[in-house]
């Protein structure tokens, strides 16, 4: 009930938007691709291209690979990607189809032009949640594309994981402000957050380049952004073409970015500019003189768990108690993560992730005892407004807000942006009600 | 800026020519030029509808178990929606499409909010999910007492062979309370269309006639296909209300199970949208006797159209009387605000690509303060939309309709009301229409193109060579259309704004239109320097 998750495709076609030029292939009923176009078409107001296999019941007997073969043909005839990534649905996972096989058969019939390619990933609905489709579909990209070329070893890969391409925006700047040579994969930036000048570009100018991907198999090491969405990508990379993985979490809040910033300097070998520094030294300064708002404050945490680890670990740094911590996507790593992060400093929180960890549990537990500050996705606005507790927007999907797409959350700014969210909330919170005598002018 | 008229036929070559063969073959069936030189107003071309979308198109169309779950049955608040399958068909389903609905108090059931799923797992694909369905609605029951459980097959249910119908019948005897399954699968048909034709067959089995009580009223309607999406439905009760008209059920916005319960008490069915209910319409006529005929509440003329006729209908003295009364009195604010915006909007362009009779329902509205339609479609309707129901008998049924089951319904002995048919009978002789719909084809202007299940290929190609003022389709389309600095009105949604029903509704959607396509936003999408 009220479920703290969705389905594998729309991770994985959310990940495919993230390469240049590439068309995201629903393989399935027509009802999934629609689907999953809209939830992220209303998430980041922007256009989202897929098609679709188009299943019907005669589909659902015979297997896919007529539909899949045609679908091939009329991707390329009109729609001219340079690259179609196909994902499997809960129908046609059930069925069996090979996808390979498949694509092979395309290839033979002379659907597939010269220099395109065909790449898929499996994403079985009724397994994992959105976040394993975003993660198979990054791992495919590496199964496919990356090969081992040591001529090229002076670049160094970032998987940001499932982050807004505000973040993936923020990522890069951070890196060349670092002097870091890299090829960040996917990347979305430039592709769901488009400009509007009248001119309407079919594949926008963002996204990793096939040609990029290719190389990451010959970069000196990798850095997988959070555990759940970036591991298997950079584990596969390791397998296949021995490029080292370094798996850090999401660098959200300051010491996530502390970790991420120092993997750099010492990894790559680059030191750290007095840029970056003094963007950490005004994060500190801000969490110093605001700290007494956010002493003590109890703050339910709900959404995806990359985000809830470092998320939690922030709460925490600014003294904060994240006492109620639910996630859908299931893994068992998630609780150890966490209470990894919070070092022992919130001995009553909660924590329920996978069967049963749900918005519906969240709302219990806050019934049962109230928090100061819920952040999650739209769908807490129900609970935020029954409860009457104030809610930030962080995650998928949010469905009425702008601001996710254009600032980043990530790196020391994006922290300072959270913070002066979290700030706002409660301090609107208290002028709101503090009583006529004991409205304060300065806070 | 915008084109007066387009190039029909040429436009139609142009867009066929970037698919294969045998794929631009099938696409010029679903695209025609309305109406040929020296036709009749009546005779309009044949369309291709209500069939595949070939595989690999960019396609609006959505699934049968969307049409069926979302569409029909998700805007009833008291009857628990629960959906059997992995946990993404709920999600996105989840409160998306806007249904409002107003419990008359604090302790009403509303179960609108929640979202409820099995969350299917893969032991579950593999070893057959009926005990774990059977453990949800028990679950859903222990917690909200509901009257009413309905079951949604999602594709892997069909595929796996969970029976839905039997755990249903099962758990209704086990709970007490009606439960009741949809084999609405995602794969069936050929859009959401196949799911409101199951919504409307479980609805008549399950449902409706269950009631006992007569609502009181002389005249006593039910609305439906209509969704109350952004509080259309609100306009049209209170506007039904002050004409004296009692509404027995609205199929769906803002209702309950009770009301579907005893809708077939009702003396007449008004359709909205044809092509989501029309089943419904028939099926009660079938068996109870009881009267449909189309009406659009799209427009204020449309509107007072309507109304009269239901009044002319009833063909009460006082009923008419009432109801000239309130179109007079609802006019005057009509008439002002058509007034203020006409000036702003005549002459404009319009296309609209969208649903199953709303496309065809909101030209009225942009025809009222004198914009043009240049191209329109329907996203999942079928021949009878386009070319009215006279296209019945001419319709083939290819094998995904076939798939869909068709009740045979027979008349009830005890409950079918004669003196109805006899009614109908008289007026039909006075030339009064039933269970009619003229079509969205005769009612658009000569060398318009009409395109069924438009491609994203075929949008873009409208918008860069006729450039229209205003683009009308849902939210997958809409922010691809606008960065070709082109408002795009959702028509699904209303971009969160509306009701656009009735007289009310008239006033509010071209106070929107006026502000979308007259927008300063648009003058500034040049740089300075690059102009």
């Amino acid at each position: 009930m009220n479920a703290a998750k969705t389905c594998q495709p729309v991770g994985a076609m959310y990940a495919a938007l993230g390469i240049h030029r590439c068309l995201p292939h629903s393989h399935g009923s027509q009802g999934c691709c629609s689907y999953h176009r809209s939830a992220l078409t209303r998430h980041y107001k922007e256009p989202v291209m897929a098609a679709t296999s188009s299943f019907t019941e005669g589909t659902s007997v015979f297997g896919g690979m007529a539909n899949l073969t045609q679908a091939i043909q009329t991707i390329f005839t009109a729609y001219e990607p340079d690259i179609i990534a196909v994902h499997t649905t809960c129908l046609s996972e059930t069925i069996g189809d090979d996808i390979p096989s498949i694509v092979a058969k395309a290839i033979e019939k002379g659907f597939v032009p010269e220099g395109k390619l065909v790449i898929h990933t499996n994403t079985p609905s009724y397994i994992g949640s959105h976040v394993t489709g975003f993660s198979n579909m990054v791992a495919s990209m590496v199964k496919y594309l990356s090969q081992a070329n040591p001529k090229s070893a002076d670049t160094f890969n970032v998987i940001p994981g499932w982050v807004e391409p505000s973040d993936m925006r923020e990522i890069k700047r951070i890196l060349k402000a670092m002097n870091v040579p890299f090829i960040l994969f996917p990347d979305t930036s430039d592709v769901l957050d488009t400009a509007l000048d009248g001119e309407r570009q079919f594949y926008p100018d963002g996204g990793t380049t096939v040609e990029e991907l290719r190389r990451t198999g010959g970069s000196r090491a990798t850095f997988a952004l959070g555990h759940f969405a970036s591991e298997a990508a950079a584990k596969g990379l390791n397998e296949k073409c021995s490029v080292p993985a370094h798996l850090l979490d999401l660098p959200i809040g300051l010491r996530a970015t502390d970790r991420f910033i120092s993997a750099l300097h010492e990894v790559c070998g680059v030191a750290v500019p007095a840029e970056i520094e003094k963007e950490r030294g005004r994060l500190v300064d801000l969490m110093s003189d605001m700290q007494q708002y956010f002493d003590r404050k109890r703050v339910a945490l709900v959404g995806d768990p990359d985000q809830i680890v470092a998320l939690a670990e922030f709460c925490a740094d600014l003294d904060m108690r994240p006492v109620y911590i639910v996630s859908g996507t299931p893994g068992k790593v998630f609780e150890t993560r966490v209470l990894e992060r919070l070092e022992e400093r919130v001995p009553e929180v909660k924590i329920a992730n996978g069967a049963g960890a749900d918005m519906f549990l969240l709302h219990q537990w806050i019934k049962q005892e109230p928090v100061d500050l819920i952040i999650g996705n739209t769908y807490c606005k129900y609970i935020s407004r029954d409860e009457d507790i104030p809610l930030i927007r962080h995650g998928f999907p949010i469905l009425d807000r702008v601001g996710h797409s254009q600032f980043p959350t990530v790196g020391y700014m994006g922290a300072i942006r959270l913070l002066e969210k979290m700030l706002d909330a409660f301090l609107s919170r208290k002028d709101r009600d503090d009583a006529e005598e004991k409205l304060e002018l300065v806070l | 800026m915008s084109t007066e008229t387009l190039n029909a036929a040429d436009l139609k070559e142009q867009m066929l020519s970037a698919y294969p063969p045998k794929l631009a073959k099938k696409r010029g069936n679903q695209m025609v030029v309305n109406r040929k030189e020296g036709a009749s107003e009546d005779e309009v071309p044949a369309i291709g509808a209500n069939t595949r979308t070939s595989p690999g198109i960019i396609t609006q169309r959505g699934c049968c178990y969307a049409g069926c779950k979302g569409v029909v049955l998700g805007p009833t608040r008291d009857i628990i929606n629960l959906v059997h399958g992995p946990v993404g068909c709920s999600f996105y389903a989840w409160l998306t499409r806007r249904n409002q609905t107003r419990p008359p108090d604090e302790e009403s059931e509303n179960f609108m909010n929640y979202m409820f799923s099995t969350d299917m797992q893969d032991d579950e694909i593999i070893f057959g999910g009926e005990k774990k369905l059977a453990q949800a609605i028990r679950e859903a029951y222990e917690i909200f007492h509901p009257k009413a459980i309905g079951v949604f097959s999602t594709c892997p249910v069909g595929l796996i062979g969970d029976d839905v119908h039997a755990v249903s019948r099962k758990m209704s005897e086990e709970l007490g309370i009606n439960v009741f399954g949809f084999s609405c699968e995602g794969y069936k048909g050929v859009s959401q269309s196949a799911g409101h034709h199951i919504a409307n067959n479980q609805l008549f089995k399950h449902v409706i006639g269950r009631g006992t009580e007569v609502p009181e009223g002389d005249f006593k309607v039910n609305l439906m296909g209509e969704y109350n999406i952004g509080g259309d439905a609100f306009v049209l009760e209170e506007m039904f209300e002050r004409c004296g008209i009692t509404l027995c059920a609205t199929f769906s916005g803002n209702s309950t199970i009770e009301q579907f319960e005893r809708s077939h008490l009702a003396d007449l069915n008004l359709v909205m949208c044809h092509r989501s209910i029309n089943y419904i319409a028939e099926m009660i006529e079938e068996k109870y006797g009881t009267p449909w005929f189309k009406v659009n509440f799209i427009g204020a003329d449309s509107t007072a159209k309507s109304l009269r006729k239901i009044a002319d209908y009833f063909g009460d003295e006082g009923l008419k009387a009432r109801v000239e009364e309130v179109i007079a009195e609802e006019m005057k604010e009509v008439a002002a605000a058509r007034e203020l915006h006409k000036p702003h909007l005549e002459g404009k362009t319009a296309m609209l690509f969208v649903g199953g009779s709303r496309a065809h329902h909101y030209q009225d509205l942009f025809a009222e303060v004198g914009m043009k339609t240049l191209s329109a479609g329907y996203e999942f309707a079928h021949r009878d939309d386009y070319e009215g129901r006279k296209v019945l008998p001419s319709i083939k049924v290819d094998a995904d309709s076939r798939n869909i089951e068709e009740l045979t319904v027979k008349r009830s002995e005890d409950e079918f009301r004669p003196e109805q048919q006899v009614r109908k009978a008289e007026l039909t002789e006075q030339g009064f229409e039933f269970s009619d719909y003229v079509g969205m084809m005769p009612e658009m202007d000569k060398d318009t193109l009409v395109i069924d299940d438009i491609s994203e290929h075929e949008t873009e190609m409208l918008l860069r060579k006729v450039k229209p003022d205003i683009f009308c389709a849902g939210i997958k389309e809409k922010y691809g259309v606008q960065k070709f600095g082109i408002p795009c009105k959702q028509l699904h949604s209303y971009d969160y704004g509306g009701p656009y029903a009735g007289f009310k509704g008239a006033v509010n959607f071209w106070a929107d239109i006026d502000r979308m396509i007259n927008a300063s936003v648009w003058k500034h999408l040049k740089a300075p320097w690059k102009n």
